[in-house]
């Protein structure tokens, strides 16, 4: 009897790889298949959000209006937005540091595996709901991705209740999946390893962990007062009733805001990684990184209202934040400065993700500025709402997160999958992209400028050639990606086996795991001086 | 107690939340505070100390609003007023309900320049109710003002504005609106089928 049962223990600790069929990823908690999850859902999302982005181009390839309706045509700017923001950029970041992080701390798992499993399996139901609204009586969100009320509750559309109740859904996911970053890094780094030791990826996760604890539960709040106002007959933002709609926009930027962050900070972290192994050198200035990270997700909760300039503020307020504003400009500095010098006399060499990274932070950079310029009150009178703000965010997130989280995907796709991908074709994906996405983006710098407004289907004949050029530019950058999917089941498929060590610069625990990570790493923590 | 666990987690989202609806009192006041937003305050009942009797004129303008998708006739009797400080002045606005139904209005007042909002204080107005308005009624309101001496030198001009809002379906609305559409389809509906 007591021998049976100790046999059963054994059996459970030695044969324990991936479960057989569905099963495996419906009921998965480990961290390796959940990263996965996540990661392939996030692909999915930034193709149907791509394709949103596609109808939106074709419509404005000429001026006049020409495919879909002006309704149309707002749900998918609204769809584009909500999908890229929540769908795409944030579950990608999940999934990086689901795979990523036991592993870089020298963990077996992440700390709390059943929450990792729910808060995955909520996406997919989220996101069938939301799009589902398109499909619905009155059509799905059209307010845009910011729903500002009384837009969104007393003007929307019936479907909207359905949109609050997935923003509830994703924010509830958002909250675990930063709740288990928190636990595992704080509790389950090998030994020796202190916080000042921790690999960047692992700190700019742990502060973007703390922002999405602080703010998700602000988005969920402002949603709720919406759904109150929408069917219990509040008036939190309905000025008839004695509310404020320009306090939904201070609600709603102070989530708002740190938002921007957390779809930042976790690229700053894979390029701190990519960039130190590429160049042979260590990151220049480690301490300055961590303490610019943690300035700037402090800061990010005193700017909000730099997105409202125009709503009417007292002078003092408006130079508050604009203050505020560019205070923010130091720490990112200090970050972009620090990447310059760990290049600065490396022995570089040019792989995949290099490419990406150091596309990074140069677009990254032209984003910043165009973030300066914003910044100052009196001149955003004139660049509020234009296609000069979409030209600016896009800067950001486009090169800032997409371009990091391919970065992050090249750089260690060799240790997930065992297989190396074919070099040529990635280099094709990141210039392609690279060009695709210029010709979209710098364009509409001058569009804005000269005065054309965002959300609008059409626009006049001044600015059809610039136009002209954004789309085609939409549609190579969106046709590049088709490329990224080509590499991946490539690499699948049929590439070569990749080394233990695939790119001889890179440092960190997760290289000294074999390649292809086994199923369970580190059952036994490593030793870490 | 160490915040890397579970439960001071979740302790700091529900507190969040929290915080997240916090925001709108914390606003009222803060604004109030600040003077800023344009906001009058509630009736005056300040009876012990009688205000100051200058002789300072300022001019008071007064416009009538009315939200985006209404169209009732809303307006002042008096354009503009010049007002002592700290003298009392009574005018009116007049407002035309031209529905054949019964509805309950709401004005909701702003001052420009806000700094001037707390100096402005009401003993009698019809922003502090409901206003309801029968079928085709003309209601002339009344509202009576005085402007405290601690108004800031350099104003010399107060801009009172009101908008009006039709606050009568306040619950019902998304109900009426989805029946009409539904009313208007069996009318397309018998129309096709009679041809």
């Amino acid at each position: 009897m007591s021998t049976q049962a100790t046999d059963m223990v054994h059996d459970e600790h030695d044969d324990h790889g991936p479960a057989k069929g569905i099963g495996r990823w419906l009921f998965s908690t480990n961290h390796k298949d959940i990263g996965t999850m996540y990661l392939v859902f996030s692909l999915v999302m930034l193709f149907i959000g791509g394709s949103m982005a596609f109808v939106v181009r074709a419509e404005l390839f000429q001026p006049g209006l020409q495919l879909v309706e002006p309704e149309f045509f707002n749900q998918m700017i609204t769809m584009h937005g909500l999908i890229m923001v929540f769908g795409a950029v944030m579950p990608a970041f999940v999934g990086l540091a689901n795979w990523m992080l036991p592993m870089m701390i020298g963990a077996p798992d992440m700390a709390l595996p059943r929450l990792n499993n729910l808060s995955f399996w909520l996406l997919p139901f989220a996101f069938t709901m939301m799009i589902g609204t398109l499909f619905m009586d009155g059509g799905g969100p059209n307010f845009g991705w910011t729903f500002y009320a009384p837009l969104s509750t007393t003007y929307a559309p019936p479907s909207v209740t359905f949109f609050i109740f997935a923003i509830h859904m994703m924010g509830a996911s958002s909250i675990m999946g930063a709740i288990n970053v928190i636990v595992t890094i704080m509790n389950m780094r090998a030994p020796g390893m202190t916080y000042f030791k921790m690999p960047m990826f692992c700190w700019t996760w742990l502060i973007t962990a703390f922002l999405l604890i602080a703010v998700m539960p602000v988005l969920a709040g402002v949603v709720t007062m919406m759904l109150m106002d929408i069917h219990f007959g509040t008036a939190f933002f309905d000025a008839g009733g004695g509310g404020d709609p320009v306090l939904f926009q201070h609600v709603f930027w102070f989530f708002g805001h740190p938002e921007v962050y957390i779809m930042i900070l976790p690229s700053f972290g894979v390029v701190s990684h990519v960039i130190p192994a590429f160049s042979r050198k260590k990151l220049f200035g480690y301490n300055s990184m961590v303490y610019a990270i943690i300035a700037i997700a402090i800061l990010s909760f005193v700017v909000w209202a730099h997105h409202m300039f125009t709503v009417g503020m007292p002078f003092a307020g408006e130079l508050f934040f604009m203050y505020t504003t560019m205070l923010i400009a130091i720490p990112t500095g200090v970050k972009i400065f620090n990447w310059i010098s760990t290049m600065f006399r490396g022995s570089m060499t040019f792989e995949t993700p290099m490419l990406y990274s150091i596309g990074f932070v140069i677009l990254f950079t032209i984003g910043g500025l165009s973030g300066i310029m914003l910044a100052l009150a009196p001149v955003d009178m004139v660049y509020q709402d234009t296609y000069f703000v979409v030209a600016h965010f896009h800067y950001v997130l486009v090169p800032g997160a997409i371009f990091g989280i391919f970065a992050a995907v090249y750089f260690w796709l060799p240790k997930w999958t065992g297989k190396m991908y074919d070099e040529g074709l990635a280099k094709l994906h990141f210039w392609v992209s690279f060009i695709g996405l210029n010709l979209t983006f710098f364009p509409m710098h001058f569009v804005g400028l000269a005065g054309m407004p965002r959300r609008i289907p059409d626009y006049p004949l001044q600015f059809a050639d610039f136009n002209m050029v954004v789309s085609l530019g939409a549609f190579l950058f969106g046709a590049s990606q088709l490329i990224f999917v080509y590499v991946l089941i490539k690499t699948l498929r049929s590439g070569e086996k990749a080394e233990q060590l695939p790119w001889d610069g890179a440092e960190g625990l997760e290289w000294t795991l074999p390649t292809p990570a086994p199923y369970h790493s580190f059952p036994t923590p490593p030793k870490v001086d | 107690m160490q915040i890397g666990r579970p439960a001071p987690l979740l302790a700091v989202c529900a507190l969040m939340f929290g915080f997240g609806f916090l925001l709108v009192p914390l606003y009222s006041v803060f604004c109030e505070w600040a003077g800023i937003n344009g906001k009058t305050a509630g009736i005056y009942e300040n009876v012990d100390a009688l205000p100051v009797i200058e002789d300072r004129i300022v001019k008071v303008q007064f416009v009538g609003n009315h939200n985006a998708n209404l169209s009732w006739p809303f307006k002042p009797n008096q354009a503009q007023v010049k007002v002592q400080v700290g003298v009392q002045k009574k005018i009116t606005f007049t407002v035309v309900n031209p529905t054949n139904s019964d509805v309950v209005a709401q004005a909701v007042p702003s001052v420009a320049p806000s700094e001037a909002a707390p100096h402005l204080h009401k003993i009698e107005c019809f922003c502090f109710n409901q206003q309801p308005l029968t079928a085709g009624q003309v209601k002339e309101m009344p509202l009576v003002f005085f402007i405290d001496s601690d108004l800031p030198k350099h104003i010399k001009k107060i801009t009172l504005s009101y908008t009006l809002f039709d606050v009568t379906p306040r619950l019902s609305k998304r109900v009426a609106v989805s029946s009409s559409i539904k009313r208007q389809e069996q009318f397309a509906l018998a129309h096709i089928s009679s041809k």
